[in-house]
């Protein structure tokens, strides 16, 4: 899953790059000719978001005994992969399970959306290779003589 | 020098979730950069859950976090793949000319 994980990133990422190269210098990122209507709506989220993070980071000034870790710890004898792993595989293998199988259907669908037949691509069919007849491929013609054969008309 | 704790975490997580948010928001422009803002909130959670993993002692979260990872994962190809059928039907990408479920 990580390595899926890291594989779609680094995809994207790509993308980002080649996208960038292209509309880098013409216009502005952010600025838009025609409706700037959005950057007010943003500018008020991004304020509300900006606050709950001044509580989220001044909430520790007033309750800094959260902090202060209370239960038990991860026992340490075990590895924290190891544990990972005695309860991904007992515990949560039905929802392990469903994961892979989100993994398949999202392969296959991106390869059945990406995918196109080309035209004009020369390909070879190994059926009609096989299938051919002696009757189809060869013509026994009579030849007058003096005169020969037209073969392409 | 503090150890660093659970607020940290918490802290990274919240100012990570809020570039996502604030790069969806303020971008209009292009749909990849609104992919990868969705892709950092996911990670942004996923630093929350972790860290409370941590801190509780309780292997639940690392696990949820596995299976949020897989979600990703496979909301980034679709959603890839989807761009790429877009552009190649519609010619554009750009957020402002797609509409043309409007009517």
């Amino acid at each position: 899953m990580l390595i899926v994980y890291v594989g779609a990133v680094a995809v994207l990422f790509l993308f980002v790059v080649m996208m960038l190269n292209v509309a880098q210098q013409k216009n502005q990122w952010f600025v838009s000719k025609e409706n700037s209507g959005h950057i007010p709506i943003g500018l008020i989220i991004s304020t509300i978001i900006f606050f709950e993070l001044i509580i989220v980071v001044g909430g520790w000034k007033y309750k800094p005994e959260l902090l202060n870790p209370t239960s038990s710890q991860v026992s340490i004898e075990i590895s924290n992969t190891h544990s990972l792993g005695q309860v991904l595989y007992t515990d949560y293998i039905h929802i392990f399970q469903i994961s892979g199988m989100i993994l398949l259907i999202a392969m296959i669908g991106a390869i059945v959306l990406t995918f196109r037949q080309r035209a004009g691509v020369k390909t070879q069919s190994y059926l009609k290779q096989i299938s051919r007849e002696r009757s189809e491929g060869i013509e026994v013609l009579e030849v007058p003589s003096n005169k020969g054969v037209k073969i392409d008309d | 020098m503090t150890e660093i704790g659970l607020g940290h975490y918490l802290t990274l997580g919240a100012v990570i979730f809020s570039i996502g948010v604030i790069g969806i928001f303020l971008n209009r422009k292009n749909i990849i950069v609104i992919l990868m803002s969705i892709e950092l909130i996911l990670l942004a959670v996923n630093i929350n859950l972790v860290s409370f993993s941590i801190y509780l002692g309780d292997l639940t979260g690392q696990v949820f976090t596995l299976f949020i990872l897989t979600v990703a994962a496979a909301e980034a190809a679709i959603g890839l793949a989807i761009i790429v059928v877009y552009y190649r039907n519609a010619g554009t990408i750009r957020v402002e000319e797609i509409d043309k479920l409007k009517g």
